[in-house]
């Protein structure tokens, strides 16, 4: 395997980009903080650096890889990746490439997935599973929104308990005016989830079931009691499945519990990764 | 000039509240509220009357197309239509225009390819092989094609389909998608190499692309129009320019709404209504399912957020004078019509494959028949002869019906079919 690693600076957040797949797939891969090496795995809206992410980083040496495609100017590199495995070998490269042989994974929506498909292929990297209501299953009774097909509007009074809080604002730019900013928003944003729903369409169940008794990390599941999208019930799929998991419901929030409360969300995530 | 008579097959009943009272006329309507499968079987035995009887009007060919789960026009098998049309049609110079069968959404696409020797056989060779991506709410919302994977599918079944017709050995083909060890079509299609190929589309320039490189008809499917497709139709002959191709006008397909009548004024009166149901219900679907995220590769869909190639018109403001007045529709008397076609849509988009849509929406039976021997007897024969000047050869229609088709025999009326 090759891989070249990049360094840049951007304020206290480094940045590098990281190539696997020989070289045809480049990940932009984010970090900051220090201590035990943590991996979060971002959702189908795009990695930005939140103020969740922020806490995570006082007590761990935070690195949040862009899910392929979604790294700036390697756009078409999603090509390269005909499906879940792909993925998985892909991030199985990265972590190798990074030089962490394991870490707690932490992941949030479509990422929470990918943390869990990896830690049942590879059970000895994760040593700890944070999953933030993670995709991976389908109940007929429960079906899941699929946001790939909500008009933007919608899709922020669906992920967002709160539509107006300041996650929501920072995710949905204004759009109103003739805003060049808000435009590649909504580029940046609908690319994600085209490039991270290559691997869940039309249903984002791709056989976790089957996979997910090989996890060996104890996990924490958050799920944010008014979520809209995932409802809190399909916790009950994780915990039946994996011989140590809990659950930790987050009122007041929706389907992204760590922005709309970063500091309860991280403190409950630092506490049970630090155990 | 080519001139066809195209077809969607729409539900021409639905409810007045329609579009109020329902999500969309795509993928969710229910089946069980607002069909009932007797009348929809008088449906599509009206469509294949209607088109019928444009063979027998003097039409150069007839079009079917597939969509699914839907009350806009639903024939989720444009096959099973077309092999009646084709037997229907035997002994006449009329092509069968499938546009067509949906390469992504048939696994394996060699069936497509079967299904389309098959028509050649039946046809006699008349058959015009129409290879269309699909909409993404017939392969992405109805069939779970990812979106991602949408064109490359295509592509891949493009391929695959045009070298089944072709190949002299049984080959393997080890495709991305598709695996077959051993390809060896039964049956072949008369036509050699293989049917002429028509491309259609909405104006993606990735489709303008590949159009041009395998050097088949491109066939802009629009319901708004010349005035708005003038645009994109340009753009189309930059690329077909560019890349070393000529400016044959057949090289371009379009398909036009039509409605004609004595004059102007009985035009309005006996089709308004019709029109208005179908902007406002038989296009009744959330905008965002015509492009889901990944279905658009990264460059066009900067393009399109960058700069939308038309702030879209909300067709539900917009009432019969506008429809007419934009030339969404064509309407009026036959020479009203003849001429904004021929300067409009002919000339301006520079197409020698027209396609007219007569049957629109709620329109009756009686009412479309009207509609397509007028169109047929009085403006048809107008148009038939424009590029013959020019020497153009349509190398993208049946051979054998080349030729300008005879004068139609006197005293076919509607009603006849």
């Amino acid at each position: 395997m090759t891989a070249h690693v990049q360094t840049s600076r951007v304020s206290e957040t480094q940045e590098r980009t990281v190539s696997v797949w020989q070289d045809r797939v480049r990940i932009r891969v984010l970090s900051k903080g220090r201590g035990p090496a943590l991996v979060f795995f971002h959702g189908p809206w795009g990695l930005t650096w939140d103020p969740f992410l922020d806490e995570l980083a006082q007590s761990f040496s935070v690195l949040a890889p862009a899910h392929p495609g979604t790294t700036p100017d390697a756009h078409d590199d999603i090509y390269h990746l005909d499906g879940l495995w792909d993925l998985v070998l892909c991030y199985d490269e990265l972590l190798e490439a990074l030089g962490i042989r394991d870490a707690a994974f932490v992941g949030h929506s479509f990422g929470g997935m990918v943390a869990c498909e990896l830690a049942a292929a590879y059970p000895d990297r994760a040593r700890r599973l944070a999953l933030i209501a993670p995709l991976g299953f389908w109940r007929d009774p429960d079906r899941i929104i699929n946001w790939m097909l909500l008009e933007p509007g919608e899709l922020r009074r669906q992920i967002f308990r709160d539509p107006e809080c300041d996650a929501a604002r920072r995710m949905f730019p204004r759009s109103d005016e003739q805003d060049s900013s808000a435009t590649a928003a909504r580029v940046r944003m609908v690319w994600a989830m085209g490039t991270t729903g290559k691997f869940i369409w039309p249903i984002p169940d791709k056989g976790l079931k089957k996979r997910i008794h090989r996890v060996k990390a104890p996990t924490l599941l958050v799920w944010g009691k008014e979520d809209r999208l995932v409802p809190p019930v399909y916790a009950d799929e994780f915990v039946g499945r994996l011989s140590d998991a809990r659950v930790q419901t987050v009122a007041d929030t929706g389907h992204a519990p760590h922005l709309e409360q970063p500091a309860t969300v991280a403190r409950t995530v630092r506490e049970f990764l630090s155990q | 000039m080519k001139i066809s008579a195209f077809h969607l097959m729409p539900h021409r009943e639905l409810p007045a509240d329609f579009e109020r009272r329902y999500e969309s006329v795509w993928v969710t309507p229910p089946w069980w509220e607002l069909a009932d499968a007797r009348r929809v079987g008088q449906y599509y035995n009206w469509t294949l009357d209607e088109l019928s009887y444009a063979a027998k009007c003097g039409f150069d060919g007839v079009c079917t197309n597939e969509h699914h789960q839907n009350a806009y026009g639903f024939m989720p098998s444009p096959n099973l239509m077309g092999s009646v049309l084709a037997r229907a049609t035997n002994g006449t110079n009329v092509a069968i225009v499938q546009m067509g069968a949906t390469l992504p959404t048939s696994n394996p696409p060699l069936r497509v390819a079967e299904e389309y020797a098959m028509l050649d056989c039946i046809s006699g060779g008349r058959l015009v092989a129409g290879l269309p991506l699909g909409s993404p709410m017939d392969v992405n919302l109805c069939y779970g094609i990812t979106p991602m994977e949408h064109r490359e599918r295509y592509r891949e079944a493009f391929a695959l389909t045009l070298k089944a017709w072709q190949a002299r050995e049984i080959f393997s083909w080890n495709g991305r998608y598709f695996q077959l060890a051993t390809v060896n079509l039964w049956p072949r299609p008369i036509q050699e190499p293989h049917p002429p190929v028509w491309v259609p589309g909405s104006g993606s320039i990735s489709t303008f692309d590949f159009a041009v490189e395998h050097d088949v008809c491109y066939c802009f499917l629009s319901y708004s129009g010349a005035r708005s497709a003038k645009t994109m139709m340009d753009a189309y002959w930059r690329v077909v320019a560019e890349k070393g191709r000529d400016l044959n006008p057949y090289r371009a397909g379009f398909l036009q709404l039509v409605v004609v009548a004595e004059n102007d004024a009985r035009a309005e009166e006996k089709f308004a209504g019709h029109v208005e149901y179908f902007y406002h219900k038989c296009l009744h679907v959330p905008g965002v399912w015509f492009s889901p995220p990944g279905n658009q590769d990264y460059r066009s869909l900067v393009a399109t957020m960058a700069n939308p190639v038309r702030r879209a018109e909300n067709p539900k403001n917009l009432r019969y004078r506008d429809f007419v007045e934009k030339g969404y529709v064509i309407a009026g008397s036959p020479a009203t019509v003849r001429d904004r076609l021929k300067e409009e849509v002919i000339n301006g988009l520079h197409v020698g494959n027209l396609m007219v849509l007569l049957q629109i929406g709620s329109m009756p039976h009686e009412l479309a028949l009207e509609n397509i021997e007028l169109f047929g007897r009085e403006v048809l024969p107008g148009l038939r002869d424009f590029w013959d000047d020019a020497g153009w050869v349509n190398h993208w229609w049946p051979e054998r019906l080349r030729q300008p088709a005879a004068p139609v025999a006197a005293g076919l009326a509607a009603g006849g079919a």
